[in-house]
């Protein structure tokens, strides 16, 4: 037997609002916007201050004052460099340890992760005070120099980062399921190199990015061992600057929340679920 | 505890312009257990979700037990449900999971302890109690989630793809389960499933869907041995179609290739149309002893354990038959001739 | 019966690659943890001794630490309060997605603006001449007339919530995803109203990670030392800034128990972690 289908007239019922799911809403957006009032208008009051350094005009002159000033860029550069340098540093040691206790040794794992959580147990203080008496005299004098101690910094920054890098690469090398592709290349007779190329590193690029960058934004900032290792890097400067300026360090907090916000920016871009990498 | 009566009556949904269910019309009587049956996206769980609140239909009624429960909030129809995830609350044990809705109603300990133990006796799990729901396995804990819904004495049971996400052989013990928990209880059952071994196997009555369409209502032996369409046709089971020209209508004669065939059922085309002659594979037996009779040559055979399987070319095209398995059958070779014949009452004429 | 058993050998290959890694640990993240434990385990002529935990009961440290104990307690409960209901608001609050996904990307940001320009953030908002300042004496309101200043311990829970909050945020996010939508129905379909439904399955199913994360919210603000730095210049006492002050000059006159303290805020830290991580696993068993 057969159902007629031709279609019944039909009255189609306006959709009748929850009351409840309504209520919530209105506490979610009273939420949100308290929320919201809280980290913008720090941010809203900083960029007005900012604007105000020439008298009676808003202008970016507080920006141009910074920019010009004698210490701004050297610092900065210099902890560019320091970031790029740790950044890499710590690639170099966490990719093949991830690969590996992944791989080969994932007995040891949780000593791995153990000692990357480590800079959590440690914070930077202690681990600047640990780091200065540990080779503040010999034989393993290393805070003699002021290039030393930027290697001695670079370092404990590199170390800073291997929660961050470790974590990052480790889902990294999860997503992709790394056993699986590994056994699959080999076994179409790839070799070990071509596996690294063609086969991690591309699958691992956007793991690499988001590290890279979280590691940026940390070093770039970052006070409390540059400060104790008397380093000229951009976070000391930036608290000189506090001390000793009236409008600069307004522009120089909008700059460095828009630095931070690039980095975090671009790794929420490349992490994008379903982005053709 | 039997089931109430559940009407659906014009019975639509719609996202976005897009028609999901379009005019369900059901009645199920009292005790009765309806599959849902059809691909995904046919329309069947959302139309169980509709019964159970969870979407709002847009056109029709739906009423319990004479009650108009269209537009009632999920949590005062009265209806157990059985998720396809299983949905157990993991931070409760299974005692306190299956009591969870006598909680809600506020029923005293001693009662709702009594009832616990009474369904943990009834899913043959009584020393589980205790346990939390990541410590069973899959089968246990859909056995668990069809205790917590049936907790609360509903007056209807909605099951969506319980079997799904279990092993085969898990699967085949738990249907039996779920039967005769049913039987037991006289409750009144909808189970939804793509899977058309467990509607013809489960129901009572199967309503056969497909693109938010009802294509079949019907016993399960009425659908699968007279569906209705074509879908429902090869939907259900396995099916052979051969394509053949009528001769006459009212004998129902018609011609495949060179060979006049003979069918029982109505054929309504004019001479010379152009149409299917359908029949099951079962019905189909590899020599010449019933009425219609085709020459073929054997393409495969496929050994499935307690059916053999062997498909045979014909003139006009390819037929399946399945074949019961023998200790000492002879299995046929491919390329031998063959003859392969079924009787006149076995096939049917569609256009 | 059975083959040749081999003698298990030192395949040296195999740990190559990890080898890097732990020499680099060693020398710069556990051997500084090393010499200061061990340092503070010193006594005055060179021997072992448990004096300096002893000495921890000093005023100055005492002060220090209960003020870190108190900034910490605070700024955990409210931001994880707060973070909590910042995270339902923007997850389940019918807010729509590019709100979720804006918010996400800014407590990304958020977490990371300790320290300096954060600090100096809040001077223009709240200092004594900061804007909003200003706004409040305008409209008639005399700010730190009213006893209230940044630079003390109310002042300072509002920088850190800055860090705190986001913090809460991008972690609970995750877990409120966690909780299925089956569950929901399910116990509606049981009969429970929404209120019922968060008090017996969501709040229990979510307390580990809400409580696993406000732990690491205190450890997190217990272990900060730029931000206040940057603020108060150290005027104020703060754990952190007295090991710092311990670094710069012996300001304790008792290196040994400069010592101790780092490592008791070592130990405060480890606590949390392993709690947090206790919490964690038992979240994510529930959540998958």
């Amino acid at each position: 037997m057969t159902i007629s289908t031709t279609p019944l007239p039909v009255e189609v019922e306006a959709p009748v609002a929850k009351p409840a799911a309504k209520r919530s809403r209105l506490w979610a957006w009273l939420i949100f916007i308290a929320g919201a009032l809280y980290f913008l208008v720090p941010l809203g009051a900083t960029f007005w201050w900012s604007l105000r350094a020439e008298a009676g005009v808003l202008g970016f002159e507080a920006y141009r004052r910074l920019f010009d000033d004698a210490n701004f860029w050297p610092s900065f550069t210099e902890s560019v460099v320091n970031a790029v340098a740790a950044i890499l540093l710590s690639l170099i040691i966490i990719v093949p340890t991830a690969y590996w206790v992944t791989l080969k040794l994932p007995r040891l794992r949780p000593v791995v992760e153990f000692i990357t959580l480590l800079p959590f147990v440690i914070p930077a203080v202690v681990l600047v005070f640990g780091l200065i008496r540990l080779y503040g005299r010999p034989p393993l004098l290393l805070t003699a120099t002021y290039d030393s101690s930027r290697v001695l910094l670079i370092c404990a920054y590199a170390a800073l980062s291997f929660p961050y890098m470790f974590r990052s690469v480790d889902n990294g090398l999860r997503a992709m399921d790394v056993r699986t592709l590994t056994e699959a290349a080999l076994s179409l007779g790839a070799g070990w190199p071509t596996v690294m190329r063609r086969v991690i590193f591309p699958n691992l690029r956007v793991a690499l990015l988001s590290g890279a960058l979280l590691t940026f934004a940390i070093v770039i900032g970052e006070l409390t061992i540059a400060l104790f290792m008397a380093q000229q890097t951009f976070g000391p400067y930036m608290a000189n600057l506090t001390r000793s300026k009236v409008y600069e360090p307004s522009a120089m907090a909008i700059v460095a929340f828009a630095l931070t916000w690039v980095a975090m920016g671009t790794i929420a871009l490349v992490t994008r679920p379903g982005r053709r990498r | 505890m039997s089931g109430g009566f559940l009407s659906l009556e014009g019975v639509r949904k719609e996202f976005d312009g897009v028609v999901a269910v379009d005019t369900f019309d059901l009645e199920v009587e009292p005790g009765e257990f309806v599959s849902f049956l059809g691909p995904s996206g046919c329309g069947k769980t959302t139309t169980l979700r509709m019964v159970a609140g969870f979407e709002e239909p847009t056109a029709g009624t739906i009423r319990l037990a004479g009650k108009d429960v269209t537009n009632a909030k999920p949590n005062e129809r009265n209806i157990g449900m059985v998720f396809q995830s299983y949905a157990l609350f993991p931070n409760m044990t299974v005692s306190e999971n299956i009591a969870f809705g006598l909680r809600i109603r506020k029923e005293d300990s001693a009662a709702r302890q009594e009832r616990v133990d009474e369904l943990l006796a009834l899913i043959h799990l009584p020393d589980k109690g205790k346990a939390y729901p990541n410590e069973l396995s899959g089968g246990q804990q859909q056995r668990v989630a069809l205790a917590r819904a049936l907790a609360i004495r509903p007056q209807l049971l909605l099951l969506d793809e319980p079997l799904s996400a279990l092993d085969a052989k898990i699967r085949d013990e738990l249907r039996a389960e779920i039967r005769r928990i049913q039987r037991q209880l006289n409750i009144t059952t909808i189970y939804v499933t793509h899977d058309q071994e467990e509607a013809l196997a489960l129901s009572d009555r199967v309503v056969v869907m497909s693109k938010g369409l009802m294509e079949q209502v019907g016993e399960p032996f009425e659908i699968y041995n007279n569906p209705a369409t074509g879908f429902v046709a090869s939907f259900v089971g396995q099916l052979n179609r051969l394509p053949v020209s009528v001769i006459d209508g009212e004998k129902g004669l018609v011609r495949a290739g060179q060979t006049e065939l003979r069918t029982t059922s109505l054929v309504e085309s004019p001479a010379g149309t152009e149409v299917s002659l359908m029949m099951r594979p079962e019905e189909l037996t590899l020599d010449a002893s019933e009425e219609n009779v085709l020459d073929g040559t054997v393409e495969s055979v496929t050994f499935l354990g307690s059916i053999v399987r062997v498909q045979v070319g014909v003139s006009v095209g390819r037929l399946t038959a399945d074949l019961f398995n023998e200790r000492l059958l002879k299995l046929p070779e491919v390329g031998d001739t063959t003859q392969i014949s079924f009787p006149a009452h076995a096939c049917w004429v569609m256009v | 019966m059975g083959g040749a058993r081999r003698p298990p050998r030192f395949h040296f290959g195999r740990w190559l690659g990890v080898l890097p890694f732990f020499i680099f640990s060693g020398l710069f993240l556990i051997g500084p943890a090393v010499i200061l434990a061990y340092r503070s385990l010193e006594g005055p002529d060179g021997t072992l001794t448990l004096d300096n935990y002893r000495a921890l009961t000093t005023d100055t440290v005492m002060a220090a630490y209960g003020a870190s104990i108190r900034l910490s307690l605070t700024t955990a409960l409210v931001g994880g309060i707060f973070g909590f209901l910042l995270a339902w608001a923007v997850s389940m609050g019918g807010l729509g997605r590019s709100l979720r996904s804006g918010m996400t990307t800014f407590s990304g940001v958020a977490s990371n603006f300790a320290g300096v320009p954060l600090a100096a953030a809040f001077i223009f908002t709240l200092g004594r001449v900061g804007v909003i300042t200003d706004l409040l004496t305008w409209m008639g309101f005399d700010l730190y007339g009213s006893g209230f200043t940044l630079y003390r311990f109310w002042g300072l829970t509002l920088v850190y919530l800055y860090f705190q909050i986001p913090l809460m945020v991008l972690v609970l996010l995750p877990a409120l995803d966690g909780l299925k939508q089956d569950w929901r129905e399910a116990a509606e379909n049981l009969g429970a109203t929404p209120r019922q439904y968060w008090r017996r399955v969501a709040f229990p199913v979510l307390l580990p990670s809400i409580l696993g994360t406000m732990i690491l919210l205190f450890g997190n603000a217990f272990g900060a030392h730029a931000t206040a730095y940057a603020l108060t210049g150290g005027s104020i006492p703060l754990a952190t800034l007295l090991i710092g002050q311990q670094i710069s000059g012996d300001v304790l006159n008792n290196p040994g128990l400069g010592y101790a303290v780092a490592m008791g805020m070592v130990f405060i830290m480890a606590i949390c972690i392993v709690i947090y991580s206790i919490l964690q696993r038992r979240s994510e068993r529930w959540l998958g």
